[in-house]
């Protein structure tokens, strides 16, 4: 490396302006270019004199990885260096700054922590979608945008499925932010979406609570800790948290990777649907596990050495489908009804573990007031939500695995794509029904959905 | 610049026909060739002379330890290997032979340098089978990427700065981009004899702008691939290895 970065020099049409930030392993400043006209930055990482090899494969990781990701949850890439003059990644500046400062002020209302926590969740399960393991989540990670999406930054410890992992075989050492790190990446496991999980489960924890789940352990020996010992529940240190919350973060923290949740995608839907979240012991806990059962669970786990890794991301993230089920229940709709549920009893044979959402859209004006109730008094909503529930039972799945949801718009079709962005649902079953003139001219909710949804449609016909 | 590579074709016209057709939907700018033209295969005129087509019309190729003595040149073999060879012999004209016998050993364009067997002496027709024995090639030479088949079987490796070789893992049919901060070398597997347990042909995809390589596995007829070699009355073991790719 002949350059040295300091506030003026030019590299590749790029002009340094300010130091914005030194950290341990990179400096961070503000660029300039003639060519692109907007708010940038250039980490520039602090390379040791003579051999520094952590610091050199996780900047090499970043620059591979970047590079392949697109969407509003991850930093546009505008240009990187090697180490020829000096090694550099330039971004877009992200204007919300870092979510840090939110942190410290945790713990923070509950209904922040809530939608802190979605809006976290999302940004995974957008990177997880990439093929990409984020491996060191922490709070400095996330940064906001204005509009609201957080972005992840900060690279040199991930994983991409797809690629070679550069990282696996340098350092023999777990690598990660020791407060939010997994037990299987301290076991030095680098293939689980499932440990980014646990790192934002930890800081769902550190938000709701103000305490990290096992302080803030220096040593690795400190770490290793949590592979037997629960943290204290978040209901403990503060009540008001309500129980499905509670189920969430430590469904999150689950030691073993296979009892935690799968997907991100699944985590998000629990925190969007906050009545449907099952219930477990670890809801309603108060206290830490007695000293016996630590015991019988560090017997166990000071002997282990790695836990079952996902045989592929893609494999891991078809686990546990979201599947909506979309359907009429008007009288004219029943057969159709009829022969989508039967589509939904034939997909769970093929997808054992997924979970299923049954829609029904009531169609609102779309200028005026809306009548809530029938002519008789009784509340539209409730009842449409009733005769769906009755016809969802006949699918016969616990309830933690069936949903209802009644959907309101003046526009069925787009109610049922927005249902499924947002909960990011893998696949629509809807009937079609058969042709009419009305529909040639005006066009079918089905048609509708299976144009525009971004997840896959299967539609269903009765002849 | 979008290069693909072929190597080891072995004289099977069904697997370099399949690729060549491949390629063809592939966009490419440069085709190269990178040695072991003949031997082993039942078609050794066809693919000498449709080699020698392509190169009148731009593609590079390079001499591979199998066009050598197949033009004469004694080289040290195995008894299934000089058995074919023999064979191949006697099937080839002059005119092909020497097409064969004048091919480079090695060739450089750009930072990519293209060669059948290992960098550091291209005649020795060394194997690179692991990252202690990609080590030589780096040490040879200063190109960035260097593409070479000699081994069946893929691999990838890279050096990084501090010198160290290492392999990498790589999935088939997916652009691995091939960081500039390290050198890389790709023995990209065989078109004609894959012997990984895939019974595909092997070639790669250099993007030599985005900076990037795709190992690639064509289908083709094995079984026609394998009654030519019977017709020709060659080893048996030549011909049911090309039905499992061993």
């Amino acid at each position: 490396m002949q350059l040295r970065p300091h506030t003026g020099l030019q590299i590749d049409g790029f002009t340094l302006g300010e130091k914005l930030h030194t950290g341990g392993f990179a400096t961070i400043w503000e660029v300039t270019h003639p060519d692109h006209d907007l708010p940038m930055v250039m980490k520039v990482p602090t390379i040791l004199d003579g051999y520094d090899g952590p610091t050199i494969v996780g900047f090499e990781v970043e620059q591979m990885i970047m590079p392949r990701l697109s969407g509003p949850h991850v930093p546009r890439v505008l240009g990187s260096g090697g180490f020829e003059a000096m090694p550099y990644i330039v971004v877009e500046k992200i204007d919300g700054g870092s979510f840090l400062q939110v942190f410290q002020k945790a713990p923070l209302p509950l209904s922040d922590v809530i939608e802190i926590a979605a809006r976290m969740v999302h940004a995974v399960a957008d990177l997880h979608r990439q093929h990409v393991i984020h491996l060191d989540l922490k709070p400095e990670n996330f940064l906001q945008r204005k509009t609201g999406e957080m972005v992840l930054v900060d690279y040199g410890l991930s994983r991409h499925d797809l690629l070679p992992d550069l990282l696996a075989e340098e350092f023999k050492i777990p690598m990660g932010t020791f407060p939010y790190i997994a037990p299987e990446q301290y076991l030095r496991c680098r293939d689980d979406p499932r440990s980014d999980l646990f790192a934002l489960g930890a800081m769902l924890y550190a938000l709701a609570t103000g305490k990290n789940p096992w302080g803030t352990p220096e040593t690795l020996r400190g770490v290793r800790k949590r592979l037997w010992r629960d943290p204290v529940p978040p209901r403990a240190i503060r009540p008001e948290i309500p129980e499905w919350l509670q189920e969430i973060i430590l469904r999150a923290l689950v030691v073993d990777p296979m009892r935690r949740y799968q997907t991100a995608a699944q985590m998000a839907f629990d925190l969007g649907h906050p009545q449907q979240v099952k219930l477990t012991e670890r809801a309603h806990k108060l206290k830490q596990d007695g000293r016996l059962q630590v015991f019988d669970r560090w017997r166990v786990m000071r002997k282990i050495r790695r836990f079952e890794a996902p045989k592929s991301m893609a494999a891991q993230m078809a686990m546990v489908p979201v599947i909506v089920a979309a359907v009429d229940l008007s009288p004219e709709g029943e057969r159709l009804a009829e022969a989508v549920r039967n589509a939904v009893k034939r997909m769970l044979i093929i997808e054992p573990e997924a979970r299923i959402a049954c829609v029904n859209v009531l169609k609102t004006a779309r200028i005026g007031i809306d009548q809530a109730t029938d002519d008789q008094g009784n509340n539209l909503h409730v009842a449409r939500l009733v005769a769906l529930k009755s016809w969802a039972e006949a699918i016969d799945l616990p309830d933690h695995r069936l949903t209802c949801a009644v959907l309101e718009g003046p526009d069925p079709g787009q109610a049922i794509i927005d249902y499924a962005t947002t909960n990011k649902v893998d696949q629509i079953l809807m009937g079609a029904r058969g042709h009419s003139t009305t529909r040639r001219y005006l066009g079918s909710v089905s048609a509708q959905v299976v144009a525009e949804a971004h997840c896959s449609v299967t539609v269903i016909r009765v002849q | 610049m979008r290069i693909a590579v072929l190597t080891d074709i072995h004289g099977n016209r069904e697997a370099f026909s399949a690729v060549l057709a491949d390629v063809a939907g592939h966009g490419v700018d440069r085709l190269a060739m990178l040695g072991d033209i003949v031997g082993y295969g039942g078609d050794p005129e066809w693919c000498c002379d449709t080699a020698a087509r392509l190169v009148r019309e731009g593609a590079l190729c390079i001499r591979g330890n199998h066009d050598n003595a197949a033009a004469g040149a004694p080289e040290a073999m195995s008894s299934l290997a000089r058995a074919a060879i023999d064979w191949t012999k006697d099937r080839l004209d002059a005119g092909q032979k020497a097409f064969l016998a004048g091919l480079p050993l090695s060739h450089e364009e750009g930072d990519v340098l293209f060669v059948h067997a290992s960098a550091n002496d291209p005649g020795a027709w060394s194997y690179v089978t692991s990252d202690t024995r990609a080590a030589p090639s780096f040490r040879a030479t200063k190109a960035r990427l260097i593409l070479c088949g000699h081994v069946h079987v893929p691999l990838l490796a890279s050096c990084d700065i501090g010198g160290v070789v290492r392999a990498q893992a790589f999935r088939t049919g997916l652009a691995i981009p091939l960081l500039p901060s390290r050198r890389w070398l790709a023995v990209v597997g065989s078109v004609g004899q894959p012997r990984d347990g895939v019974a595909q042909a092997a070639w790669a995809l250099v993007d030599t702008v985005k900076a990037e390589i795709t190992f690639r596995r064509t289908p083709y007829d094995t079984a026609g691939a394998a009654n030519r070699i019977r017709a020709a009355g060659l080893p048996e073991v030549l011909a049911t290895r090309l039905l499992t790719g061993t």
